[in-house]
């Protein structure tokens, strides 16, 4: 198998010469001779289409925010940049409701409710349009489950996604994140983010790949609910079904997957 | 016929000297930049493009507009533009590797360049943009060459240069609605959001690049034998009042549509950009200079009287282009960020080092230009009498 | 030959110029690599176990193109099971699989990378061990 495998790198190599067309052709091939080889793992929770349901009625306290967005922020290594908000990263925030749902707040609506912080993440769009301009596909919508990527491997740093996600949830490398992690906290089984790349929430896909459901989700003692939007029996499903949610800004024909209850 | 790019007088190469040094310190600028990332330059999470891309934006309008010399003159045979055709193509090939280059030194991450045509995406705009620019840079060189290449051995051009001369033409204005288009489809930023974009971006880039044309053409005859041609630039004047007149119209359906309207959104990003939103107005000073110069450059522009007197209208050029520079290569592209969709403000001005390197590249594409413009110039100065046969070289004073 | 003195002058700046990292490094050859895959990990394993994803020929001329396709089918083709060629089931991980057994960047990486002058841009983003200073 392994001499197989060496004779054909070496005809791709050929091809490669040939040219780009020759490379993506023995791409497909070669992704197809060695499909027999990997394989999804078996733990791995699968869906059609992953979704979330916010329910603000458990977040009471500013701890019950702060040990989802602490649990995410942790577990990916994400920076906490301190020096210069102009550079900030983020995956999972707390923007009040008028940031959050701009455009809907009413005159007089309470105080209370205007500035009522939300969690906001990237919402995983059905039809995301930082993937419809990304001029590499570094990201991108995974077929099997819907999760919108960021394959930080490709990111050439252009930052249309950026400008193409009415959600702000994108944030771009601006200098090296390193220095703005804490190494005593630090995850020592997840990459950090190199200068120039841009990044946002992955909805976990390397715990969900383990068996576990998203670090957030497991931090928030219920108050996020996850689940197969596709599947009518999914947890999701029988909240959405009972009860009244919302998503932001529907009317931009994104198709959010993230949803949020009162 | 590079070999008229190394024979100059002292002026010219102090010029050329001057844009080297120029070059060295945005160079140096940019390795810092290449060290320790975006971050020395003003962006931030909310405003996500800057100078950079704001400049790219308005040097596709500068090249596409070569268009409105060479139409004329190959599709209408219009006589007075066989001088300047040339200098309009010659000036489309640097504003070409300009935005390249800002696009370029706006990435995150320059080494993974190639990954753009490792994984083509066509239905991202941006990779259309790259396709488009390439094939527009070559087509360019192509003409500009083997035109003045005959020119020179006094010859007509060689037949086969036709069907390139055509498909330029056509491809001039793509290069630009592309580059709307980067704007023009992105949900949830409803300054952009604008079906006029494309036309708007095409009317400003019509009247920005034939001014620099102009003014171009001007210095030309003030520094060199060769004479463009009184009348060749008064009619490119008469296209600059129209496409300028257009521009400021499109502005104006802009501001109709946003406040008639009323919606928020829609009027958020002209309330920042023209008298400041909460309290925030940095670019407020810019944009109504840039308003002053566009009206100042139509009146002189539309009134014959004016246009027809050189100097002013080299004033009204002037206006014509910083106007569109600040309003396009600045306003456009920040104002779509401020504020951002989720209806915050963050304000944006480039830095130090930004600067530096956008003259840098700006000093790059004058020096390609400068080359560019010397090898045509020094052929012309040979070539006594034009194809037409009238006398292209200015008598001696 | 005409411009006898500049050619002359130009060609012994150029020999001077090829010659300098010959000259520089004193004629020396430097080290040859010696990677070595002595970490606690491995030597913790029985003597039969004690052998890499692939064979050691293979990965020792194949590891980027293996990494290079690990990346790309974790990330963008959601599989994590790797079967080698020995049947035997890996989880395709740089971070948790690799650098689990070669605990030693230092002596495992760098040592024929530094050699071979290759920088592979890994560690601009995936942690590497915690190692002792030697």
């Amino acid at each position: 198998m392994s001499i197989n495998r060496r004779e054909f790198l070496k005809i791709a190599g050929v091809s490669t010469i040939l040219g780009i067309g020759g490379v993506s052709a023995v791409n497909s091939l070669r992704n197809r001779v060695e499909a027999s080889q990997i394989s999804p793992s078996p733990e791995a929770l699968v869906a059609k289409r992953w979704a979330m349901v916010v329910d603000m009625s458990k977040f009471k306290s500013e701890e019950d925010y702060q040990r989802c967005i602490d649990a995410c922020h942790r577990v990916h290594n994400v920076p906490h940049i301190t020096d210069n908000p102009k550079h900030e990263i983020k995956w999972l925030w707390k923007e009040t409701y008028e940031h959050a749902f701009p455009g809907n707040e009413d005159e007089y609506l309470s105080e209370e409710i205007k500035h009522l912080p939300f969690l906001v993440l990237c919402n995983h769009c059905d039809n995301p349009s930082c993937v419809r301009v990304c001029p590499t596909k570094a990201t991108f919508k995974r077929k099997s489950d819907g999760i919108v990527m960021m394959d930080m491997h490709r990111c050439i740093g252009c930052r249309f996604c950026m400008a193409a996600c009415p959600y702000g949830a994108r944030s771009f490398n601006y200098k090296d994140p390193r220095p703005f992690i804490n190494e005593a906290k630090e995850n020592l089984e997840f990459p950090t983010r190199t200068k120039g790349v841009v990044e946002k929430c992955t909805l976990c896909y390397e715990r969900l790949a383990k068996g576990l459901k998203p670090a957030c989700v497991e931090a928030s003692n219920g108050a996020l609910i996850f689940g197969d939007i596709e599947d009518p029996n999914s947890e999701v499903r029988k909240v959405l079904g009972a009860r009244y949610s919302f998503r932001r800004r529907p009317e931009l024909g994104t198709r959010p997957s993230v949803y949020y209850i009162f | 016929m590079l070999e008229k790019a190394i024979k100059g007088g002292s002026r010219y190469w102090v010029w050329v000297f001057f844009l080297l040094s120029v070059i060295g310190i945005g160079f140096i600028a940019y390795l810092y930049q290449f060290k320790y990332g975006l971050g020395i330059t003003g962006m931030s999470r909310d405003v996500s493009w800057g100078i950079y891309i704001g400049q790219f934006t308005f040097l596709v309008g500068v090249a596409a507009a070569a268009v409105m010399v060479v139409l004329p003159y190959y599709l209408h045979n219009y006589k007075k533009y066989g001088r300047i055709a040339v200098l309009a193509e010659f000036l489309a090939v640097p504003s070409v590797i300009m935005c390249m280059l800002f696009i370029f030194v706006d990435m995150g991450q320059p080494l993974r360049v190639l990954n753009v045509l490792l994984h083509p995406t066509p239905n991202s705009v941006m990779f259309f943009d790259m396709v488009v620019l390439a094939g527009y840079l070559f087509l360019n060189i192509l003409v500009g060459w083997t035109i003045l290449g005959a020119e020179r051995k006094e010859a007509p051009p060689p037949k086969w240069i036709k069907p390139f001369i055509y498909i330029a033409i056509a491809w001039a204005p793509s290069i630009h609605i592309v580059t709307a288009f980067l704007y023009a489809g992105l949900p949830g930023r409803h300054f952009w959001l604008t079906a006029i974009m494309a036309a708007r971006f095409l009317a400003s880039a019509f009247a920005a690049g034939p001014a620099l044309i102009i003014i171009l053409c001007l210095i030309v005859r003030r520094f060199t034998k060769f004479d463009p041609g009184k009348e060749a630039i008064q009619t490119l004047g008469k296209t600059i009042a129209y496409t300028m007149t257009l521009n400021v119209l499109f502005l104006g359906f802009e501001f109709f549509t946003a406040f008639y309207s009323q919606i928020p959104g829609h009027m958020h990003s002209f309330v920042y950009l023209y008298t400041g939103l909460h309290g925030y107005s940095q670019l407020v000073p810019i944009m109504w200079l840039s308003s002053i110069l566009a009206v100042v450059a139509l009146v002189m522009l539309v009134f014959p009287q004016i246009r027809k007197n050189e100097s002013l209208l080299a004033i009204a050029c002037m206006a014509t282009f910083f106007s569109l520079w600040i309003d396009k290569g600045f306003g456009l592209v920040v104002g779509g960020f401020v504020p951002s969709p989720l209806e915050k403000i963050t304000e944006y001005w480039p830095t130090l080092p930004e600067t530096l390197i956008t003259l840098a590249v700006w000093a790059i594409g004058f020096l390609v230009l400068t080359i560019l413009y010397k090898i045509a110039v020094s052929i012309k100065e040979e070539v006594v009498f034009d194809k037409y046969g009238e006398k292209q070289i200015k008598a001696e004073r | 030959m005409y411009n006898a003195g500049k050619i002359i002058i130009g060609l012994l700046i150029f020999v001077g110029l090829v010659a300098f990292p010959f000259v520089y490094s004193g004629g020396k050859a430097t080290a040859k690599p010696d990677p070595k895959v002595d970490t606690p990990e491995i030597l913790k394993l029985a003597e039969n176990e004690r052998k890499c994803v692939e064979p050691k020929a293979y990965m020792k001329g194949e590891h980027m193109v293996l990494l290079n396709d690990w990346r790309d089918w974790v990330v963008r083709d959601d599989n994590t099971i790797y079967t080698a060629t020995d049947g035997k089931k890996y989880t395709m991980s740089l971070q948790n699989t690799c650098m689990k057994c070669h605990s030693n960047k230092k002596k495992f990486c760098d040592e024929c990378h530094n050699y071979t002058a290759v920088k592979p841009y890994c560690w601009d983003c995936h942690i590497v061990p915690k190692e002792k200073e030697t």
